[in-house]
């Protein structure tokens, strides 16, 4: 177990390296300058030639890479081209709102989805099971941008209930604003989540081992929660591991749509500015995150189920 | 006493043939490929379907409700919301049939090599996948956004290179099998060239669930270009697609609930009728691909 953490731990890194640098291939690679971007069309050859240079644009691609890298692990983001603040004092600040955000999202959908999938599993072919379907694929084919849409026009445009906009101040009022953004991004997941989980625990429930434990006469409750449950929920896992992913790019429309501080509406701020600096750090710090909870996720599968154990 | 005369010859189902028979025991795919078909006809012939000029303000009363006149209202400017949602389709189709070619095309190319070349490559083409599986699209647009400009042109980039990694995982596995099944040696013993075994052997093998793959994914793909346009980051205007009338809809939320409305129902639409029929394809001809997701 632990030597399978280390090798995934290394090969989680090697992946953010990559990550990153093909980010920063991509720079060359693809027609534009951020200098000019940054500039406007209006700069002249020497101001362009002189931001390149603050910037280390003219450095060979291989240095930029290794100068990028070294800066990082120094804890050094760069600087924001605008105000001169670090990026990660910006970066670090907006992302506290986007984990709540995405934890509370998480939470929620999974308890829901596993709850659900495993009672149509358990109560396979009624009406009940046949609901739940029908609603898993209903709200799976609304993106999660479409849903926050839909979310603001019903309950706070329509009827009034439940704040649009920002994060709010203190604890109590956050939740309450936290109610819409986290139900939109959630609830593709439910249907998601509940459909993985009912498929996989139908298939466990008529595995050998669970057939001899009826035969011994064990009850159905101590049979799920002992033996099927811990490898059912195991596609759940592994679906919010790589989900992060998608879960990502959910808040960012979610935060631009409610107006939320967070990364997301970073990155999108910054993007509208090309402010090149800031953009980098967030997709930095982005990827990282993805990467560490896709690490997580896997090493938590592993742990529920030896099996899984695959080699590199 | 036994009949002497044979059977005529019958030649086996066309894939047409097996489709549309298939296609009547799934309820949902047929409606699937009813839905598909309706809009690609609705976007090869928006021009003509179109009553106004998408593009052309103050047709009417601005964020109007829908009446006989606009069938779903109108914007804040005025522009007639069907047409508009028409237009969007052809842009949407579009970004669709672009980026999943070029994704599978390029796919395709990086998962051969990847399981028919040396491990080495194997090893770094795979890297190179995870590294982009890690990127969120959205931020992963937002950055090459930065770099090229909004345009059309980026969100097919992007939606490409995202997807390639996809469809390139699927080629490899395939590849590597094929590379020790025994026709593929024997093939190889009586000397046939590398061409010949790809473009014969392999590929036709390898083809069939990749294009339901791909049709199954064309609704990320249209979320993808709807959410770009949304953030102002793809199609510019006056260019009209389903994001950026979402967010006309959204600027004016409190004003009128119907370019919301109008944007939006295109979307789900689409995001249903191909997820449909691409089950109902990947029942009819490849059950083997039914996994829990």
């Amino acid at each position: 177990m632990i030597t399978y953490a280390f090798q995934r731990l290394l090969l989680s890194a090697l992946i953010v390296a990559v990550a990153m640098s093909l980010l920063i291939v991509m720079l060359h690679v693809v027609p534009g300058d951020p200098a000019t971007m940054i500039l406007g069309p209006r700069a002249t050859p020497e101001l362009i030639a002189q931001t390149r240079a603050e910037m280390g644009l003219d450095q060979p691609l291989p240095i930029q890479v290794l100068d990028f890298f070294g800066r990082v692990l120094r804890g050094d983001l760069g600087t924001d081209v605008f105000t001169g603040r670090a990026v990660g004092d910006i970066v670090f600040g907006q992302l506290p709102y986007t984990l709540v955000l995405i934890a509370v999202s998480i939470a929620w959908s999974a308890a829901l989805g596993i709850l659900l999938g495993c009672y149509s599993a358990l109560r396979a072919g009624t009406w009940l099971d046949t609901l739940a379907g029908i609603v898993s694929v209903g709200t799976l084919s609304i993106p999660a941008f479409v849903m926050s849409l839909y979310a603001v026009l019903i309950f706070a445009v329509g009827l009034g209930w439940l704040p649009a906009i920002g994060a709010g101040e203190g604890v109590v009022d956050g939740l309450v604003h936290l109610i819409l953004p986290a139900f939109a991004i959630g609830i593709s997941w439910v249907g998601y989540v509940a459909r993985m989980v009912r498929a996989s625990m139908l298939e466990v429930m008529s595995a050998p081992h669970v057939r001899m434990g009826r035969a011994f006469g064990l009850t159905q409750a101590r049979i799920v929660r002992s033996y099927i449950l811990r490898i059912a929920v195991q596609p759940a896992v592994t679906l919010l591991g790589t989900g992060v992913v998608h879960l990502f790019s959910a808040a960012v429309f979610v935060e631009v749509i409610f107006a939320r501080p967070g990364i997301g509406a970073l990155i999108v701020s910054s993007v509208n500015e090309r402010n090149y600096p800031i953009v980098l750090g967030a997709v930095l710090v982005t990827t990282v995150i993805i990467v560490l909870a896709t690490l997580v996720s896997d090493l938590v599968v592993a742990l529920l189920d030896p099996r899984q154990r695959d080699a590199l | 006493m036994t009949s002497t005369t044979t059977a005529p010859f019958m030649p086996p189902p066309s894939w047409l043939s097996r489709f549309l028979r298939g296609l009547r025991g799934e309820r949902t795919g047929m409606l699937g490929f009813v839905l598909v078909t309706l809009i690609v006809l609705a976007a090869i012939f928006a021009p003509w379907l179109s009553p106004y000029d998408p593009t052309a303000i103050m047709t009417g009363p601005p964020l109007a409700p829908p009446s006989s006149a606009h069938w779903l209202g109108t914007d804040n400017l005025g522009r007639d919301l069907f047409s508009r949602v028409l237009a969007g389709g052809r842009v949407a189709m579009l970004v669709a049939a672009a980026a999943l070619s070029a994704a599978l095309t390029l796919g395709v190319a990086l998962g051969l090599l990847a399981g028919l070349g040396p491990r080495w490559l194997d090893n770094l083409l795979l890297l190179i996948f995870d590294a982009i599986r890690s990127f969120p699209v959205i931020v992963f647009g937002l950055a090459v956004v930065t770099l090229v400009g909004p345009s059309l042109f980026t969100v097919v980039l992007v939606v490409a290179i995202t997807s390639v990694p996809i469809y390139a995982r699927i080629i490899r596995t395939q590849a590597q099998s094929l590379r020790s099944a025994e026709f593929v040696l024997a093939e190889r013993a009586m000397g046939a060239s590398l061409p010949r075994l790809l473009g014969i052997h392999v590929l036709p093998n390898v083809l069939g669930p990749l294009l339901i793959l791909a049709s199954m994914d064309v609704p990320l793909v249209i979320a993808t270009e709807a959410g770009l346009s949304f953030l102002g980051m793809g199609v510019r205007p006056p260019t009209p697609s389903w994001g950026v009338i979402l967010n006309d809809g959204y600027n004016f939320i409190r004003n009128s609930p119907w370019p919301v409305v109008a944007g939006s129902v295109p979307i789900v639409l689409v995001t249903l009728g191909f997820t449909f029929l691409g089950e109902a394809l990947r029942d009819i001809f490849d059950p083997r691909l039914q996994k829990a997701n």
